[in-house]
C-alpha cells in the first residue's frame, strides 16, 4: 500500500517524521484529508488547528500546530509550524491554565492568539476546550 | 628584599585565581558552542521546508508583495545589528560593530538614512556611549535565542518596513508613521570553530535565499522559473489563494531568517568567547610561571645574602679577636 512521507517541522526542531497513510488537517478554507497520490498543494493551516497523522501502523499522531503551513508534493507531505506539540507531550493542566489566563487578559490580539493556541493544545490532547 | 618576595607571591596567587575563572569560562563557552550548533542544526529542516514552499509559491504567484518589491528611491534603511549581552568574547562585538559602521557609511553614501535596531547589551552600550540614536533595542537572549525572541524582533521590523511603504518625501505618509524602505541585518556567521565572519545582508526587499547547499532545492527553483518539467510539480493548488499564502508566508520567512542569524551569532559568540578565554588562561599560566621564576630568584638572593652576611659577620668577629 502506498504511503506518504510525512515531515512535521517546527522552527526550533523537527517534531516528527515517518511514513503515514493519511494526514488530516484544517486549512483556512476547511477540513482536508491527504491520501497518497494527492495533487500538489500548499495550504495555510487554520489558527489553533490540530493535525492528525495516521501512521502506517494504524496509530494516530495528533499534533497541535500554530502558525503553520501544509505542503503536499510528490515526495510527501510537510507540515511547517512556528510551534507544534505532539498530543502525548501536552501538559493539559498547563494548557488549561494558559487558556484561563488568556481569557482573563481580555481581547487584545496577543491574548486572543494565546487563547487559540491553548485551545488547540487542549483539542489535540483530546480535552474539551 | 623580603618585601619584593611577598609582593611576587601575592601576584602569583591572584594570577592563578583569575586563571581559574578564565578556564571555567572557557569550559562553559565550549559546552555552549555544542548546544548552539545543535540548535542551528535543529532549525535547518524548517528553514529548508519554508524555502522550498516559498520557491514553489514564487514560481506560481505574481510577485508584487511589498516585501519583495524594490521601492522607488529609498530614503531610510533599517539596520539590525546582532551583538552579545556579555563581554569576555574577544573581538566578537568589535568585529560586528565595525562591519555595521561600514554598512552605515555605505548607506549614507547612497543617500539613505540608516535607522538602528540593536540586539544585545554590548551593542546597546556602544551606541548609547556615542550618543547615537537607536530605534529599538532587544537584550537578554543573545546566548540562547528562542524563536519567540526572533518573532518579537521580526514583528517590529516588518511593521516598520510596511509603514515605510507610503512614506513621502521628507515625512511620514498617510499612516503617520515614519517607516523604512529597506531592512539590513548584520550578524556573525559561524563558519567553523576558528572562523567567525561578520556579514551584512539585506533582508527586505528580500530575495529567497538558499539556507544551505541543497542541490535539489536549487533545481526546484530553477526548473520552477524556467517552467520546465523534471518530475517536480510546478502546478500547486493553493488554499487560500497564492497571494494570500504569500502574505502569510513572507513575514514568517523573514522571521526565520532573523532566527537563523541569531542562532549563528550565538554559536559565534560562544566560539569567540572560548577562544578569548583560552588565550587568556594560557597567558595567565605563562605569567604565573614567569612570576614564580622571579619569586624563586628573589628567595635565592635572600638566602645568599643572609649567608654572606653571616659569613662576613663571623669573619669580622674572628679577625677582631685575633688582632687583639
Amino acid at each position: 500500500m502506498a504511503t506518504l512521507q510525512v515531515e512535521l517541522v517546527a522552527v526550533e526542531r523537527k517534531i516528527w517524521s515517518g511514513e503515514a497513510t493519511m494526514v488530516i488537517a484544517r486549512t483556512t478554507e476547511g477540513e482536508l484529508g491527504v491520501l497518497p497520490g494527492h495533487a500538489p498543494l500548499l495550504g495555510q493551516l487554520a489558527e489553533g488547528g490540530v493535525v492528525t497523522i495516521r501512521t502506517d501502523s494504524g496509530d494516530d499522531v495528533v499534533v497541535a500546530a500554530h502558525g503553520g503551513f501544509l505542503s503536499v508534493t510528490e515526495r510527501g507531505v510537510s507540515i511547517l509550524a512556528e510551534t507544534a506539540e505532539i498530543a502525548s507531550e501536552i501538559d493539559v493542566e498547563r494548557a488549561r491554565e494558559a487558556l484561563r489566563r488568556a481569557e482573563e487578559a481580555g481581547d487584545d490580539p496577543e491574548a486572543m492568539d494565546a487563547a487559540r493556541r491553548a485551545q488547540s493544545r487542549l483539542r489535540a490532547a483530546g480535552e474539551n476546550a | 628584599m623580603a618585601g619584593t618576595l611577598r609582593a611576587l607571591r601575592r601576584r602569583i596567587r591572584s594570577t592563578r585565581s583569575t586563571k581559574k575563572i578564565f578556564s571555567a569560562q572557557e569550559l562553559i563557552a565550549g559546552a555552549r558552542i555544542v548546544k548552539a550548533q545543535a540548535r542551528v542544526e535543529a532549525s535547518k529542516p524548517y528553514a529548508r521546508e519554508i524555502t522550498r514552499v516559498l520557491s514553489a509559491l514564487a514560481s506560481s504567484a505574481s510577485l508584487d508583495h511589498p516585501l519583495l518589491t524594490e521601492r522607488q528611491n529609498p530614503k531610510r534603511a533599517g539596520v539590525l545589528v546582532i551583538t552579545s549581552d556579555r563581554g569576555f568574547a574577544g573581538s566578537y562585538n568589535v568585529n560586528v560593530l565595525r562591519r555595521t559602521e561600514e554598512l552605515l557609511s555605505l548607506l549614507r553614501q547612497e543617500g539613505k538614512e540608516p535607522v538602528l535596531y540593536v540586539v544585545g547589551r554590548k551593542g546597546e552600550t556602544y551606541y548609547s556611549f556615542r550618543d547615537r540614536a537607536m530605534a529599538e533595542t532587544f537584550t537578554g537572549f543573545s546566548e540562547q535565542p528562542k524563536y519567540t525572541d526572533a518573532q518579537a524582533v521580526g514583528t517590529v521590523l516588518i511593521d516598520v518596513f510596511t509603514a515605510g511603504e507610503d512614506d513621502e518625501e521628507g515625512g511620514a505618509g498617510a499612516d503617520g508613521i515614519l517607516g523604512v524602505d529597506e531592512l539590513h541585518i548584520v550578524y556573525t556567521e559561524f563558519r567553523s570553530l576558528l572562523a567567525q565572519v561578520p556579514v551584512a545582508k539585506r533582508m527586505a526587499p528580500l530575495e529567497v535565499e538558499e539556507v544551505e547547499e541543497f542541490d535539489y532545492e536549487r533545481e526546484d527553483r530553477e526548473h520552477g522559473q524556467t517552467g520546465s518539467d523534471s518530475g517536480v510539480p510546478t502546478s500547486y493548488e493553493f488554499e487560500p489563494s497564492a497571494e494570500g499564502l504569500l502574505d502569510a508566508l513572507l513575514p514568517k520567512y523573514v522571521t526565520t531568517r532573523i532566527y537563523a542569524a541569531m542562532l549563528e551569532a550565538a554559536a559565534s559568540e560562544s566560539a569567540s568567547r572560548r577562544r578569548a578565554m583560552k588565550s587568556a588562561s594560557d597567558n595567565a599560566e605563562e605569567l604565573a610561571k614567569n612570576l614564580s621564576r622571579q619569586a624563586n630568584q628573589a628567595r635565592q638572593a635572600e638566602i645568599t645574602q643572609e649567608l654572606s652576611e653571616i659569613v662576613g659577620g663571623s669573619e669580622a668577629l674572628a679577625s677582631a679577636s685575633s688582632g687583639d
